[in-house]
């Protein structure tokens, strides 16, 4: 049976996109658009859907320049991208969950984030329902007389976000890890159709919690993109104060949880303190411990007083002593050492067809990040070094953090001693050129995060895409644990630290 | 590594003094638990944390318990890695469709009695991601709810004072 789909406004021609220009191309432009990315000319930034059309972000590496370009599908279908460039596949299978497109000639058409449990198919193009309750799923076959299979999740044993993976191994060692996700798929794209800006804004701020700031940046420059706002001088750098917060938060806590899980506790415990004080300096500065809604379209909603910044100097010369002693703890122990090197390499090769961000792209020498290479206001006036590796194991990814660690304080203490004076909000009118589409590209701490947005004539979010840079991390890391034993997967897992909510949507 | 060893045993513990249980918190429970089952269990209570779907704020804050500051084992309270060895479920999201199945297997696979503690906004009512036709709703509307611990994600405080509440109904 056939239900109407939800109302979509349809793009109207002189909807220009801003930072970056989306042009409309045919099925060769997209082809040849496709074949760029296998030769690895362009980085795939994302794929996704409309109800008839789909949409290509790719960035040319040389420039680094982003573009989007759009292709009808009237027929329902559109060329797979992921024939010839895997990275696109688990996007193009979620088109195809979501709105129905089908990618011709995809070497995978089984269903991603559709469990077949949500009582209809494509809840963002035509809507059908259905009676099943779960469909079956066929993982990719791995043959051969001692191959044995373990299953593990959802449900994991730590405090940790659901996900299902299927462990081939011979004796104790991986001869395939395939993931299965989507059990976090919460409908975010429907739910943002028809929202209003401040709503969409808090949902964006919920796609991964752990990156609450992140997302809500994103989201918030891709709509002042759109309605060609600037947020004020003292807001830009508040919201970079707080974003590098975030990243320092969650770069304490994930290296102190990656030496838990090679049972090295006294750095857990350590990292774990810093953290903390880190999360109560934020909840005193900004009124919310992980700065959850604290960025809006147009600037910031929380001031910082000057009691918040004598208790952030504090903090940050606390962190800037600890930091070295940390990573000589970490450095010096020989017995976590023997976890962490060697163990789960990713190739150079690999992060570059991927075009994976964050610390696992740049332990495996792919030196990208989006405060730098695209660029966003006001991190062209900080002088920080992007760390880098080209080693690819656990040991790198740590270590990059560690820089990434270095580069945060840099950049927290020169916000201190230059913030703006002035407004931390624009006033703004949400229809003014509506409709109207913008873009955004921001690096959290996992990665970059990539937005797209259309905000319709009635000054709501027709349609907004948010990919999160784990979208092309997931895959690697099952390349990465291939060889390794079934015992060092939680190390290897807790060194990519993919989300699960931000691309189950 | 000896030197933090050795200030880990000089120092004074980073551990702060526990916080009042709140009293709804308490009168919600009140009538849950039964006097023979307080005597069985004792003040000690083993959890298992279950994400039906949460943005993962929630299971940060409820990491963060575990840090020298809330220190959540000196209240007899410990996370155990299976419901197999659970006294009670922390639930956290607005339960995808996706996750209703293992939601529902984990809580038949802990043994009775057990306690079902639903955490954030979303686990209480959908939060955010409320009317979406990828969610069930509620913690509630799939397994039964003892308590409900809000906040969009509750702060470690709000966490333990709710928890505290709990252990301290099934002693009284």
């Amino acid at each position: 049976m056939n239900i109407a789909p939800k109302e979509i406004t349809p793009p109207s021609p002189d909807a220009g996109c801003r930072p970056w220009p989306r042009e409309s191309v045919d099925a060769a432009g997209w082809l040849a658009v496709a074949e760029e990315l296998a030769k690895g000319r362009l980085d795939l930034v994302s794929l996704w859907g409309e109800s008839a059309q789909v949409h290509m972000a790719i960035l040319e590496r040389e420039t680094p320049r982003i573009r989007i370009v759009t292709l009808d599908c009237p027929k329902g279908s559109f060329p797979s991208v992921g024939r010839v460039h895997p990275p696109a596949l688990r996007l193009e299978r979620t088109i195809s969950d979501l709105y129905g497109l089908k990618a011709e000639g995809a070497p995978d058409d089984r269903r991603w984030l559709d469990h077949g449990r949500w009582g209809l198919r494509h809840p963002g193009g035509a809507r059908e329902e259905i009676a099943s309750t779960s469909d079956p799923y066929v993982f990719l076959a791995a043959e051969g007389e001692p191959l044995h299979q373990i299953p593990v999740g959802p449900v994991h044993a730590g405090i940790i976000e659901p996900g299902h993976f299927r462990f081939s191994a011979n004796g104790e060692t991986v001869v395939r890890l395939e993931e299965r996700l989507g059990f976090t798929h919460k409908g975010v794209d429907q739910l943002m159709a028809g929202a209003s800006i401040a709503r969409a804004a808090n949902l964006a701020a919920r796609v991964s919690g752990d990156s609450t700031v992140a997302y809500g940046l994103a989201f918030a420059q891709a709509v002042e993109a759109a309605l060609g706002l600037e947020a004020p001088p003292r807001a830009l750098h508040l919201r970079a104060l707080m974003a590098e917060l975030e990243r320092l938060a969650n770069h304490f806590g994930d290296i102190g949880a990656i030496c838990n899980d090679a049972a090295f506790a006294l750095m857990h415990a350590h990292c774990a303190i810093v953290r903390e004080r880190i999360l109560r300096a934020a909840s005193g500065c900004f009124g919310h411990r992980l700065m959850m809604d604290r960025i809006a379209p147009g600037g910031v909603v929380a001031d910082l007083d000057e009691d918040g910044k004598q208790a952030l100097r504090g903090l940050l010369d606390w962190i800037e002593l600890m930091t070295p002693r940390l990573i000589a703890l970490f450095g010096d122990t020989t017995s976590l050492q023997d976890r962490t090197v060697g163990t789960g390499v990713v190739s150079k090769e690999l992060v570059r067809q991927y075009a994976c961000g964050g610390f696992v792209g740049r332990a495996s020498g792919r030196e990208f990040d989006a405060r730098k290479a695209v660029g966003y206001a006001p991190y062209s006036e900080f002088d920080f070094e992007i760390g880098l590796s080209t080693d690819g194991d656990v040991d790198a990814r740590v270590w990059v953090r560690f820089d990434e660690i270095r580069a945060s304080l840099k950049i927290v203490a020169h916000i201190l001693d230059h913030l703006p004076q002035g407004p931390i909000m624009q006033d703004w009118e949400p229809t003014k050129d509506a409709p109207c589409e913008g873009a955004a590209l921001v690096e959290g701490f996992r990665g970059d995060i990539f937005v797209w947005l259309r905000i319709g004539a009635d000054g709501a979010v027709a349609r907004c895409h948010l990919r999160d840079p784990s979208w092309f991390q997931w895959p690697l890391l099952e390349a990465a644990i291939k060889g390794n034993i079934v015992a060092d997967f939680p190390l290897c897992n807790k060194s990519f630290n993919c989300s699960y909510s931000g691309p189950d949507l | 590594m000896q030197k933090f060893l050795l200030q880990g045993l000089l120092r004074r513990a980073l551990t702060e003094s526990p916080p009042k249980p709140e009293a709804a918190s308490v009168a919600e429970l009140g009538y849950t638990l039964g006097r023979a089952i307080r005597q069985k269990l004792g003040r000690s209570l083993s959890i298992r944390e279950v994400d039906a779907g949460s943005c993962n704020g929630c299971e940060l804050e409820i990491h963060a318990l575990n840090n020298a500051y809330y220190d959540i084992e000196r209240f007899g309270l410990r996370f155990v890695a299976s419901p197999r060895h659970a006294d009670a479920l922390i639930v956290t999201g607005p339960v995808t469709k996706n996750m209703r199945e293992a939601l529902e297997r984990t809580y038949a696979a802990t043994p009775d009695p057990k306690w079902v503690i639903a955490v954030g906004d979303c686990a209480f009512g959908c939060g955010v991601f409320a009317e979406s036709y990828a969610c069930v709703g509620s913690v509630a509307a799939v397994v039964p709810v003892d308590l409900h611990i809000r906040g969009c994600p509750p702060d470690p405080v709000t966490l333990l004072k709710g928890l505290i509440g709990f252990v301290e109904a099934t002693n009284r």
